[in-house]
């Protein structure tokens, strides 16, 4: 393949997450519905509810400062150039030398300060509520993230996500082991936190004194709105990709040709699929924690990830 | 010319005229703030010199000025110190020329004692013999003390600077002790004669050195559990004074740490850095939590100084890991990382106290949950604070994520050392920096949605004017600082590698590429990310656009349940805020709570409801108070011997002087 169709195939990537993020959703949707004896909306459902409320016109509160209208903006621009972080098709990521899995972290830090300080503004207690819940969710789930993505890192000796993905990619059978097992786990129970699945947060619920991000987000409407649940979308399809790219070592094309892009997004395809339903399955069998029961389920979390960090150590270096 | 002479001598006549013209509040105000912007020009660019491989600065004024005379030399480690200070002092002191009106009744005790902690604080770092840098450390606690009570009025600033002047000479008493020793292995006071004596002493004498120097600079530095002045102290002062203490003083602790453990003593073996990084990471995790729970601005502040020199000390004690299994690059990327956090927390945390202080000014109060809808009225302080509050996050493209970033890098390459215990360390330490990463984030989501958003608290919170404009200026540099460290890293990198060749006397290493940092795992390239977050939320802007046409946006009142109106009553408050928190950690908060309801005639209807809640603080309670209580009842013990009866002193005296007397004459025999 010619270099700049490569850079292009590689530049591609973080656009194909963008256009199958609502996608994503869709599917969780439709799997949850059908779990439960419904019949469910279409999976193409979340492109037209973006669609419409981008037509919407925007109800701004009146106590609301300009910080309320950048908060969009914020979120879905960290959001998705995390997405230029990582690989998905490709052992390669447009941005991997400019930021790496930590960036990856932090960048995504960015949009939950700026959501949470868009809960305060419009001065309800809602807003307020929901982004105290959320601030006191991600900062137990951050030293569990940390740890989960340090465990692939550690095996590939770089922190960048495209190396990490590819190291394991290229020893696949000889990588499976305790450490890859338990960070797999640490980080599905860190992305449901994170992204605000159940157990944890319900995203279908705007039941007052349950919700957590949506009770963040309660005062935006229309495109402000649109481009927040895209963002939303956006993450958890970057935590499934993450998932499947770090810790499913199978798939990822080893060089960067159309043959191997193809072949490589079939497989793509089936671990998404395969970690959509496992989420599905596991939203539908589980009930939402207690808020005080939350740093118990992401300590576990954590201490999975630790020992998974761990046992990547004793294999590796000995006691 | 001699920079350094210079800079003290117009500190000193800068001190001298504030006092001079005491009578003129707003020319003693002028002329010593002007005095200490020119002597911190001096300072810095003495500073500059030393570093750019110059000429570095020296003071020696020969006489019986104590042993070893008075001597100060600049070498490029200290003058990463001294021009951090000075640098930092600039902004500080352009701000004071408007805020510092408020204390215009006492402006020539003020602008005096500005002036002499500005020098004693710039000279810290350059003293070359014991008694100078003693002389300097003291001068430094001395005039602080006296800055922290100016309102001596208050009582709550004559009990903080009470608290602080004791435990700082407790810390001193140590530090004159670590001296001791090396004096008594060198026969000198020159700190030459403490290097070339330190790397023989024996193991044991070494360590005692150590741990001696570590408990006096430690509790400067605010390490937990000696941090227990700092919440106290640095809030009682005028703001830019809180910020300068917050922001450099207590970087003067970190200077002294890694100049006896590096520079005087040699190194050591890995337990003292494992020592040094289980500290850190205990003070950051408890400095968070702490400030989390304050809901007075200024003492939230003073905690997250708690936090940092926790994150600083990781970084260091990091680089003594790695030195002492003899691994010079890492531990030089590690010391790297624990100095750049030293000066990103100098600017971000100088930016958010003076921000605090303009706040403080205009609504009269420093608890929080009298603020609110500030960012309306002062648009320009709520953007200051919150690029510091971006920065201490670490949020990128802010400074503290740089620096974050490779503290992350550095304990992660603590994962190839063949100790399994180092190791260990390394990984949990790395743990505790991203649960501090987050609960900071938390700290500032409260910190400054409280403060700026939403509707205002109180009437003087509504009534709130914006600041003038030197405090903005001052603030607008400060935060520009902060984006600027935050995407140049291989500059600043490249300077503090520079300072740390001569600390541990090897090649300084090649200079780091301008725009990107990397550590042994991976680069980061933050101008890059910034440029992209703009680029995409443009290409956001523009597809909406695009799509959909020019947004269209009506104002509305916000959802209130359907009540008429929403009151500032119903706005969340930074107690309820921080709550989730507070049942998460309770089993160190140990909160207690207390609500009492009033009821008028009918059962259902509450006339007033009173809700109090407190938290512990175990450290006090569990490690300062029990010794305090036994020495409180021993003292009670002995007041029964003095009770102030002629008559019983007189029976002392006399059975004193037979017991003797029976003593000298059973000897005799």
């Amino acid at each position: 393949m010619k270099p700049g169709l490569a850079a292009a195939a590689v530049w591609a990537q973080p656009f194909v997450l963008l256009m199958l993020a609502p996608l994503v959703q869709g599917c969780v949707r439709k799997l949850k519905a059908v779990l439960q004896n419904r019949q469910g909306a279409g999976v193409l459902q979340p492109y037209w509810d973006l669609l419409k409320n981008l037509r919407k016109e925007e109800v701004v509160s009146e106590t609301a400062s300009p910080i309320m209208r950048f908060v969009p903006y914020a979120a879905f621009s960290a959001t998705f150039l995390a997405c230029f972080l990582v690989p998905v098709l490709l052992p390669a990521s447009p941005l991997g030398f400019a930021g790496d899995m930590i960036a990856l972290v932090y960048l995504l830090a960015l949009p939950r300060f700026f959501m949470a300080l868009g809960g305060l503004d419009a001065g309800s207690a809602f807003g307020g509520m929901g982004s105290s819940r959320e601030m006191m969710i991600s900062s137990a789930a951050e030293p569990a993230l940390i740890a989960a993505l340090f465990t692939a890192a550690v095996r590939a000796g770089s922190t960048g996500a495209a190396e990490a993905a590819s190291a394991a990619a290229a020893s696949a059978p000889a990588a499976l082991g305790p450490g890859l097992a338990l960070g797999f786990i640490a980080l599905f129970l860190v992305a449901l936190a994170e992204c605000g699945r159940l157990p944890v947060d319900n995203p279908a619920t705007h039941l007052e004194l349950t919700m957590v991000h949506e009770a963040m987000i309660l005062e935006h409407s229309g495109r402000s709105l649109a481009l927040i649940e895209l963002s939303s979308m956006l993450k958890l399809t970057l935590f499934l990709t993450l998932l499947a790219n770090l810790f499913i070592p199978w798939g990822l094309a080893s060089r960067t040709d159309p043959a191997s892009a193809v072949f490589s997004a079939g497989i793509f395809g089936l671990k998404l699929g395969g970690l959509v339903l496992t989420l599905s399955v596991v939203e539908n069998s589980t009930a939402k924690l207690r808020l005080f029961r939350v740093p118990d389920f992401l300590g576990i979390a954590f201490v999975l990830a630790l020992l998974g960090l761990l046992s990547e150590g004793i294999l590796r270096l000995g006691l | 010319m001699n920079l350094l002479g210079f800079s003290s001598a117009v500190f000193l006549l800068g001190s001298l005229l504030a006092l001079l013209l005491a009578r003129r509040p707003a020319a003693a105000r002028a002329v010593s703030l002007g005095a200490a912007l020119l002597g911190s020009v001096g300072a810095l660019a003495a500073a500059v010199f030393c570093l750019a491989g110059g000429d570095c600065g020296a003071l020696t004024i020969a006489g019986p000025l104590g042993p070893g005379g008075f001597s100060f030399r600049l070498d490029p480690f200290s003058a990463l110190f001294t021009g951090l200070i000075s640098a930092v002092s600039l902004p500080a002191s352009l701000y004071g020329l408007s805020h510092a009106s408020e204390h215009d009744d006492r402006a020539g005790a003020l602008g005096a004692f500005y002036n002499l902690f500005l020098l004693s604080m710039s000279l810290v770092p350059a003293a070359d013999n014991a008694f100078c840098f003693l002389f300097a450390w003291e001068a430094m606690t001395l005039t602080s003390f006296f800055l922290v009570t100016l309102d001596h009025e208050d009582p709550e600033a004559r009990k903080a600077g009470r608290f602080y002047f004791v435990m700082s000479q407790g810390g001193t008493a140590l530090i004159f002790a670590a001296f001791l020793l090396l004096w008594r292995a060198s026969g000198s006071w020159e700190f030459s004669a403490f290097r070339e004596a330190g790397r023989l002493m024996a193991p044991g004498m070494k360590s005692a050195v150590f741990l001696l120097a570590l408990g006096g600079f430690g509790l400067k530095a605010g390490v937990v559990p000696l941090h227990l002045w700092l919440p106290y102290a640095h809030p009682a002062a005028p703001s830019h004074v809180s910020g300068l203490m917050s922001g450099v003083m207590i970087k003067t602790g970190v200077y002294g740490i890694m100049l006896t453990a590096l520079s005087l003593l040699g190194g050591g073996p890995a337990w003292w850095g494992a020592l040094v990084l289980g500290l850190g990471a205990a003070s950051s995790l408890l400095g968070v939590l702490y400030a989390l729970m304050q809901h007075d601005l200024k003492r939230l502040l003073a905690y997250h100084s708690v936090e940092n020199i926790g994150i600083i000390l990781m970084g260091v004690g990091a680089g003594m890991i790695f030195s002492s299994f003899g691994k010079p690059d890492l531990a030089l990327l590690a010391f790297a990382a624990g100095l750049y956090h030293t000066v990103n927390h100098a600017v971000f945390k100088c930016l958010l106290f003076l921000g605090a202080g303009s706040v403080l000014h205009a609504v009269g109060t420093r608890n929080m949950e009298k603020m609110g809808g500030l960012i309306k009225t002062m648009p320009f302080t709520a953007l200051g604070f919150l690029a510091g509050s971006m920065a201490i996050s670490a949020l990128p493209p802010f400074n503290g994520f740089m620096s974050e970033w490779l503290t992350f890098q550095s304990l992660l390459a603590g994962f190839g050392l063949e100790s399994a215990p180092a190791r260990l360390a390394t990984l949990t330490a790395a743990a505790c920096l991203a649960l501090t990463g987050g609960l900071a984030a938390a700290c500032f989501v409260k910190a400054f949605g409280i403060t700026f958003l939403a509707m205002p608290r109180s009437q003087a919170a509504a009534e709130a004017r914006e600041a003038p404009a030197p405090e903005l200026w001052a603030m607008a540099a400060l935060a520009g600082a902060c984006l600027l460290l935050g995407i140049l890293p291989g500059p600043v990198l490249t300077v503090l590698k520079q300072g740390l060749g001569s600390l541990l006397a090897s090649p300084a290493g090649l200079p780091s590429p301008v725009l990107a940092a990397s550590g042994p795992f991976g680069s980061v390239q933050p101008s890059l990310l910034l440029a992209l977050l703009g680029v995409l939320g443009l290409g956001a802007w523009l597809a909406m656009t695009l799509i959909a046409g020019p947004a269209r946006v009506r104002r509305g009142p916000t959802w209130a349940c359907g009540l008429p109106g929403l009151t500032p009553r119903m706005e969340y408050t930074a107690t309820a805020f921080s709550k989730p928190i507070r049942l998460m950690f309770a089993f160190l908060y140990k909160p207690t709570r207390e609500v009492r309801i009033e009821r008028q005639d009918q059962p259902y209807f509450p006339g007033t409801i009173h809700y109090s809640t407190e938290i512990a603080h175990l450290i006090r309670e569990r490690l300062y108070m029990p010794p305090v209580k036994t020495l409180l009842a021993g003292a009670h013990l002995i007041r029964r011997l003095q009770a102030g009866s002629v008559n019983l002193y007189l029976g002392y005296l006399c059975a004193t002087l037979t017991l003797l007397l029976l003593f000298l004459i059973g000897r005799a025999r």
